[in-house]
């Protein structure tokens, strides 16, 4: 890609596209996209710095963790939209894919039924529901993995943003819609295995989710994914609509008397950063191997926040370190002392809050800038 | 409305209403503001000036009444954005600059482009907009400030980054809400000056309290009281007014 943006004659804004932005881009692409692979299949098993199998699902659920961060990023660190419910676009994505993966099963299912699923058969469903058609294709699940969150999120922002619903409101009610879409999904009537979920998945596109190759593959695609989405929303937040979002969230009503729509701008990237949060969960569901209505707990989206802000609101690159980090300290102690777990989560969020508001990237951001030249003559009294 | 003559005024407002439980902000208001003229609004605090900006600028929508800009466009039936592209800017009361944003991004999220969220996804910043920029900067005098955020400006400064903000983008008509509220006397002095310059090929509307300042600019004043118009005409003719100085010194 080109340099986008002409470097400002006046004011000292570097270039979103430097030649030092895409060296580390790079430099993070080929040690999460050539390194880790290598050493999954050359290290000998029992070295130290080996990469067993099972670990790669892990790294790449991760990585859609990070996707996830990223997408509310967008939303709550550039237009100050905080979607406590981006958990359902995420869970929808899932849900798209899983249809996929259980139509794929096809007769190998427990009542080898070779049209139904298996807890279709169970709840003596007759026939296919109509909105499962299609699911038997690859290309119309993946194009429902975009549609499906990005209609929603068009359909809930137009009708919260066109009311100027803001704040702690908006919130409340993303809140609302991911408990609703809770409640339905336990449902068996609604046709998604209730309570179940779906699971038990055989292939996708004819290879085995269990062989540790398909898994490498899936890893793949969800670093490419993390990759092109980071690419998407740094040329977003850097562009002038992202000068927009930024001036929208600070002072909503001024920027609608120089004669922008707000309501078009935050539906912009709240669509956008739906669909983003849709592939990640389309991503996420064969690394796991399940989906089911948990996924849309209120609770799930609330972590997600706790990443993003752990790691750095409004950086892009802190909600990606702040996901991984957070579910890696996650793992980690969930083994090793499962009930402090949402103690130690709490803690960080009002250490973060507290302590260091802009996260570990706005930490290093500012040892960066403050040791070269100590006397900086601006920022002083910056929060407005 | 009726077909007027030629003439179409810029801005007509008749028998505007605008009450907030049942306190009549604006009550039954008319006003004509034609063509490239300059006028000034003055009144006692809850005369109804703020409200009546907010009612031209689709902030507030009226109960009753209708306000037409250049004849045709229905201003009550329009939101904010819409107005605003019109060609109708406002400066308001308290300077609302974008704080996070540099004083050249603040002009350049100004700049009179395509306001369609698409067309700003892909706007590039060409030579001829950095030279708008630029041209505006060096008249507001915030050059070596370009590159600073604005909140860390003075207050003074911030007033006029938001007049800057309004003059980069060629509206047709400007409301200025307080526009040297917080100045220095040498301050309201310049700016004084630059709204005069301003007025030559624009009509602008100036809310104000400082007599001093609505003097120097010299122009038809309009004073609020209560709500609706109590006088109309030159500096000296409404000081004169006995209704008027009833309204400022009476209570």
């Amino acid at each position: 890609m080109v340099s986008l943006a002409p470097a400002y004659p006046f004011g000292p804004r570097k270039s979103a596209w430097s030649p030092g932005f895409w060296a580390c881009f790079l430099a993070c692409g080929l040690l999460l996209a050539v390194a880790v692979p290598a050493i999954n299949l050359w290290m000998p098993p029992n070295s130290a710095a080996a990469l067993p199998d099972y670990l790669v699902p892990l790294l790449g659920k991760y990585l859609c963790y990070a996707l996830l961060a990223l997408s509310l990023d967008l939303i709550w660190g550039y237009a100050g939209i905080l979607s406590l419910g981006h958990g359902a676009f995420f869970a929808l994505g899932g849900y798209c894919m899983g249809m996929y993966l259980m139509r794929q099963i096809g007769t190998r299912g427990v009542y080898g039924n070779p049209l139904l699923p298996d807890f279709m058969v169970f709840l003596n469903w007759q026939k296919l529901p109509w909105f499962w058609w299609g699911f038997d294709h690859f290309a119309w699940a993946a194009a429902m993995v975009i549609l499906v969150p990005g209609l929603l999120a068009l359909v809930f922002g137009w009708l919260a943003f066109r009311s100027r619903v803001t704040g702690v409101y908006l919130s409340i009610i993303t809140q609302a819609m991911t408990y609703a879409l809770l409640l339905a999904f336990f449902r068996n009537d609604m046709g998604f295995g209730g309570n179940n979920g779906m699971t038990d998945y055989k292939d996708i596109l004819g290879w085995d989710v269990h062989q540790p190759a398909t898994r490498l593959a899936l890893y793949l695609a969800s670093v490419a994914a993390l990759g092109l989405g980071y690419l998407l929303c740094r040329y977003i937040t850097s562009s002038k609509l992202g000068r927009v979002l930024l001036a929208l969230r600070d002072a909503e009503s001024r920027v609608r008397f120089l004669g922008y729509s707000v309501t078009n701008a935050k539906l912009f990237v709240f669509t956008v950063s739906a669909i983003l949060a849709g592939i990640a969960g389309a991503l996420y569901v064969p690394q796991v191997g399940i989906i089911n209505p948990s996924e849309f707990s209120p609770g799930n989206s609330i972590e997600i926040a706790i990443w993003v802000s752990v790691g750095g609101r409004g950086t892009l690159s802190g909600a990606i370190v702040g996901a991984i980090l957070v579910n890696m300290a996650k793992t980690w102690l969930t083994g090793a002392a499962p009930e402090t777990w949402l103690f130690v989560l709490g803690a960080l969020f009002v250490l973060t809050t507290l302590v260091f508001p802009r996260g570990v990237v706005g930490l290093f951001r500012q040892a960066r800038w403050t040791r070269p030249r100590a006397a900086a003559p601006v920022v002083a009294g910056e929060q407005a | 409305m009726t077909a007027a003559g030629a003439a179409e005024p810029l801005l007509y407002l008749n028998g505007v209403t605008v009450s907030f439980d049942g306190f009549k902000a604006l009550n039954e208001l008319s006003l004509i503001v034609e063509q490239g003229e300059l006028r000034t609004i003055i009144g006692p605090n809850g005369a109804g000036k703020t409200t009546m900006m907010d009612v031209v600028t689709g902030k507030t929508r009226p109960d009753f009444g209708e306000v037409f800009f250049q004849g045709t466009a229905d201003l009550t039936r329009l939101d904010e954005a819409e107005i605003a592209n019109l060609g109708i800017g406002r400066k308001f009361q308290r300077p609302t600059v974008f704080e996070n944003l540099t004083v050249f991004e603040n002009l350049e999220l100004s700049l009179a482009d395509s306001r369609a969220t698409w067309r700003t996804l892909f706007a590039r910043l060409t030579p001829n907009r950095c030279d708008r920029i630029g041209a505006t900067l060096a008249r507001i005098g915030l050059t070596e400030q370009s590159g600073q955020p604005a909140g860390a400006l003075s207050h003074g400064q911030k007033q006029w980054l938001e007049i800057g903000m309004l003059l980069i983008h060629d509206r047709t008509l400007l409301l200025l809400d307080e526009p040297v509220a917080g100045m220095t006397d040498r301050e309201t002095e310049e700016t004084a000056e630059l709204i005069l310059d301003l007025a030559q090929d624009r009509t602008i509307v100036v809310v104000e309290h400082d007599m001093a300042f609505v003097r120097s600019l010299g122009a038809r004043v309009t004073v609020l009281h209560e709500g609706s118009v109590l006088a109309e005409g030159s500096v000296d003719h409404v000081q004169n007014d006995p209704r008027v100085i009833e309204v400022y010194l009476g209570r």
